[in-house]
């Protein structure tokens, strides 16, 4: 078998990166180690947010699968930060996991260049010194021009519960530890990072009248610019809190707490991922929000957001009967936190692609980051960059001035990650511009060039575009007959014209930045540069920038280095 | 990065630092490069020697004395930056130092960001590239000794309540981060009250050392303006006050044409003294530049004694000067030099409005580059409190972290989300 992209994992980084390489007409295999299980919700069932639903709605310009997959599977809508600012509206929905799986596998079978193939990736193939491909635990070899590894934490995976300790990357799933040993074999440097899930509960068992409620959103908008409307029953989710008893019962239990004992290496983040931490850091609280959120329409399986938890089976069992309306529920997996090796994305190119390994592109949670969001923007640079390099044609860079997806992309390969990488507002820059309802006016000229797009949703954005030109020249102008431009186009318009003046002046920023940049070409030899420190000789050459500009932005990078890399770039000119 | 990058037609500004090392020292080096360099020369010494030869001289600013000096002068684009290059070798005291650069600034000159100087070299090509080894060494030198500068400068003046700024700011950023990026979470702490009051308490505290005399002001004098229309006495009033005849004084109208300064101390406040030309429209060439240096004293002022003004305002006396001929306005301070009376009554005005700009025990003066740093900081807060959308707020609170990074230095988004992840309990 011979491919164009091979991708290893059917999570959302896999999948948008293996649909993307086919929209593109590149000869795709998507390799999982369950092909039922591809598209999967390994975790909770929301969709999108401040940030990630950002992300959503700039994937959905490519045509990508999660907006889409989205819309069809919300069980939940919920608008947040609707009383805020336009620019951080974040839009969010729970999904059902069984209908975003099915959305996710049926529109991947409508790519005739894509296969979709079962199997467990042991190890890549050289030849020559060259990627070739992938060997399967089967023994097959599948040959391809290039590969996306985007095997989220099953990379030398290792899961905790109290004293329990399993291998793997999620529960019930054998990890990947041969071609984690094979990455390192290649010298790629290799960390470990940390994350958690809840238990499961019974949604049957919950008693749902002492929890209060949070209905669905009525308001009519949908993660996709393109979805029909919308047709699922709408749940609502349920709001309980922890007790005192409930701390009691979990600092009871730090004893047995892999997170305490030392017993998980892997850095955690700055943000609380579980109970324990955050009962643990802020001491003074004594009690903390839970919400419980269906994970599907029959809502039998709940997922209690906010008490993820590595505590032993019994300890949660323990602290879940202390919760009001969670007196009686029963839990059906108990929590976890897993441990799992990530690549330092400094070694990446901004097209995702390791530099030093033609044809291999990484993309989701081995980069360092955490989310379903944030794992499909990934895979969607990284199915574009790979099905580009097989096609050879140039793919698209995202720019952190113009896209959520750029700031990803720029955060990761050039500042690196300490903790799982969670998409926040706060960290663009640009963000009065970066909107969830512009996206489509930020990105449509990208997206209709990246050639990733069918030609229906292209009529579709041409289509808007013309009403947003109407719009914008309509604007100011109450009865001007705009009654048939939607009415979600005309508030974006609107929107545009409320933060104009700071957008303007960040233009202009940008663009005297953009004066100011001398190019660093690729391959470029930092040990080169004469006099430079041996420190910023590490940092510079981990994140390779390829400007001088970008440089400048790299923590810690001292005048006096940047001056030496000046010189050092202009000399090679 | 650096301003001096930005080279692309546009004149770039005239920068100036100590070259030499930390002070007091022997000798202190001054060096400036840029298109001004000069009229900086010019001004401060009268004369710009030949090129590349040392002359001593008399360094002199608003009529007072800063220092004998060796000056050297460099036309570029022969000189080591390509730029024009002014050296002065000063005594190296700090007040001394201090007093050139604060000319200099006045001047519309500014300091050079570290390592800037070997960076126009770079730019303008006064670099062998072929020799790139060891520059960088060369490049931490001239960064190291003017970030120790910096910190020395830092030390006696200001960083702490600096830091303690932008580190209150940046938990008000965190409160309004926190809310914006965690909607939906509980106790996320971006209560409105709570920001907008901790930015309201910020500002007071800005605006309280912005109507403080610049640092420079404490060495200098508070300056006290005195403009009028011609012929209202403006010179006879400020012959009385420094106690001896300076101004010239006649009953043509138009007689003062330049602007005549001396330092005078009031209960032991120290006062720049400035008589200036009558404000009116005039044919006469040189009435006409004394005119507009009036103008230019009465901005820069930081009291005037205005003897047109009908009434007092927070930074202006109005006086009504002849009382011994013509009847005094209504609401002004009525003074007769002749008679003698109102004097007192003026020096003890000018003390008062004085004293509120010396910073109290415990207080510091803010130099200018920190001003102009912590105006742009009042601005932003000043439209954060006038704003209700919260992402404006947020952007404005965003913008004066950035302002104040820029003097200090700092990384704004990872200190903020330190500061955000530290104090609230946040992720589900």
């Amino acid at each position: 078998m011979k491919f164009d992209v091979v991708v290893v994992g059917g999570g959302h980084a896999g999948c948008e990166a293996a649909a993307v390489a086919a929209r593109l007409g590149a000869s795709v295999a998507l390799i999982a180690i369950n092909a039922a299980a591809v598209g999967s919700m390994s975790c909770n069932p929301a969709i999108g947010g401040v940030g990630k639903g950002h992300l959503v709605r700039e994937i959905d310009v490519f045509d990508g699968l999660i907006a889409a997959a989205a819309d069809d599977a919300a069980i939940h809508y919920r608008m947040l930060n609707a009383s805020k600012g336009a620019a951080v509206r974040g839009p969010r929905v729970q999904a059902d996991r069984n209908l975003f799986r099915q959305s996710i596998q049926r529109r991947m079978k409508d790519f005739p260049t894509l296969k979709i193939v079962e199997g467990e990736v042991i190890e890549l193939d050289f030849n020559g010194g060259k990627l070739s491909g992938v060997h399967l635990a089967s023994g097959d070899v599948i040959a391809a021009k290039a590969v996306i590894l985007a095997t989220g934490t099953f990379l030398g995976g290792r899961l905790f519960r109290g004293k329990e300790r399993f291998d793997g990357g999620r529960i019930g799933e054998s990890g990947a530890h041969r071609l984690s040993q094979q990455l390192r074999s290649l010298s790629l440097p290799i960390r470990r990072l940390k994350t958690g899930t809840p238990p499961r509960l019974d949604g049957r068992t919950i008693d749902w009248s002492r929890a209060a409620r949070q209905a669905s959103d009525t308001e009519p908008w949908h993660m996709s610019a393109d979805a029909p409307a919308r047709r699922n029953t709408q749940l609502f989710c349920g709001i309980t809190r922890t007790l005192p008893t409930t701390h009691e019962i979990i600092r009871a239990g730090f004893g047995d707490s892999p997170l305490f004992s030392g017993d998980i290496e892997g850095r955690g983040p700055r943000y609380c991922p579980s109970i324990e931490d955050k009962i643990r850091r802020f001491a003074d609280r004594d009690s903390h929000q839970i919400f419980l959120e269906p994970e599907t329409l029959n809502g039998c399986l709940i997922y209690p957001n906010g008490i993820s938890t590595s505590l032993s089976a019994d300890t949660q069992q323990a602290f879940i009967h202390s919760i009001p309306a969670l007196e009686k529920a029963e839990i059906v997996v108990p929590g976890y936190a897993v441990e799992y090796d990530h690549i330092d994305p400094r070694i990446l190119s901004r097209e995702l692609g390791v530099r030093d390994v033609e044809g291999l592109f990484m993309a989701g949670q081995i980069n360092g980051t955490t989310g379903y969001e944030e794992a499909a923007a990934q895979g969607l640079v990284a199915g574009l960059s790979a099905a580009c390099r097989a096609l050879d044609r140039p793919a698209p860079i995202f720019d952190r001035t113009s896209s959520y997806i750029g700031v990803l992309v720029d955060d990761l390969t050039l500042q690196g990650v300490t903790e799982p990488y969670r998409m926040l507002t706060s960290r663009a820059e640009h963000r009065l511009h970066l909107r969830a309802d512009n996206a489509e006016a930020r990105l449509r000229v990208t997206a209709v060039a990246s050639g990733a797009i069918s030609d229906a949703k292209a009529v579709a954005m041409e289509r808007r575009a013309l009403q947003r030109k109407r719009a914008a020249a309509l604007a100011g102008n109450e009865d001007a007959g705009s009654e048939d431009i939607p009415r979600a186009i005309r508030e974006e318009i609107e929107t545009d014209r409320h933060y104009a003046p700071y957008v303007q002046r960040q233009r202009s920023e940008v663009a005297r930045l953009r004066s100011d940049r001398t190019r660093l070409p690729v391959g470029f030899d930092f040990m080169s540069v004469g006099g430079l420190s041996s420190e910023m000789i590490e940092r510079l050459s981990l994140a390779r920038p390829d400007s001088v500009e970008q440089a400048s932005r790299i923590n810690g990078i001292t005048p006096a280095a940047l001056t030496a890399l000046l010189v050092a770039a202009r000399a090679v000119a | 990065m650096a301003r001096a990058q930005n080279n692309s037609g546009r004149d770039p500004d005239t920068i100036f630092a100590l070259s030499s090392g930390a002070l007091p020292s022997a000798i202190a080096i001054v060096r400036i490069s840029g298109p001004r360099a000069r009229d900086a020369l010019d001004h401060l010494a009268g004369a710009v020697p030949e090129v590349g030869c040392a002359a001593l001289r008399t360094l002199r600013h608003d009529g007072e004395i800063l220092d004998q000096a060796m000056l050297l002068w460099f036309a570029g684009p022969r000189t080591v930056t390509g730029e024009d290059v002014a050296e002065i070798h000063l005594h190296g005291s700090r007040a001394v130092v201090d007093a050139c650069f604060a000319a200099l600034q006045s001047l519309g000159l500014r300091m050079a960001d570290p390592g800037e100087f070997t960076r126009r070299a770079l730019f303008n090509g006064k670099m062998d590239l072929s020799a790139v080894e060891g520059l960088a060494d060369l490049l931490a030198a001239e960064t190291e000794s003017q970030r120790r500068d910096a910190i020395r400068r830092q030390r006696g003046f200001i960083p702490q309540r600096l830091h303690e700024w932008r580190s209150r700011l940046t938990h008000v950023a965190a409160a309004i981060e926190a809310a914006i990026d965690y909607d939906g979470e509980e106790e996320v702490g971006g209560d409105p009250v709570y920001v907008i009051g901790g930015i309201r308490t910020l500002l007071r505290e800005i605006e309280r050392v912005l109507a403080l005399a610049p640092a420079e002001r404490l060495r200098e004098g508070i300056r006290v303006a005195i403009i009028g229309p011609p012929n209202a006495g403006k010179s006879t009033l400020f012959n009385q006050l420094i106690g001896r005849d300076a101004a010239i004084v006649s009953d043509i109208a138009g007689t003062t044409r330049d602007v005549i300064e001396c330092p005078i101390a009031i209960d032991g406040i120290p006062f720049l003294l400035v008589d200036t030309a009558g404000l009116r429209t005039t044919a006469d060439p040189i009435e006409k530049i004394g005119v507009g240096k009036a103008r230019d004293e009465a901005e820069l002022a930081d009291i005037l004694v205005d003897l047109a003004a009908d009434r007092d305002s927070e930074r202006c006396v109005a006086v009504s000067a002849k009382a011994d001929v013509t009847d005094a306005r209504p609401g002004t301070l009525a003074v007769s030099v002749h008679k003698d009376t109102g004097i007192v009554q003026l020096q003890e005005r000018l003390v008062e409005m004085a004293a509120a700009m010396i910073p109290l025990q415990g207080e510091v003066a803010f130099d200018r580059r920190y001003r102009q740093a912590l105006a742009a900081v009042r601005n932003d807060l000043s439209v954060a409190v006038g704003t209700t959308d919260p992402l404006l707020v947020a952007e404005h609170i965003r913008l004066a972290i950035r302002e104040l990074d820029r003097v200090l230095g700092g990384d704004g988004v990872e200190d903020m989300l330190d500061a955000l992840f530290g104090r609230f309990c946040l992720g589900k």
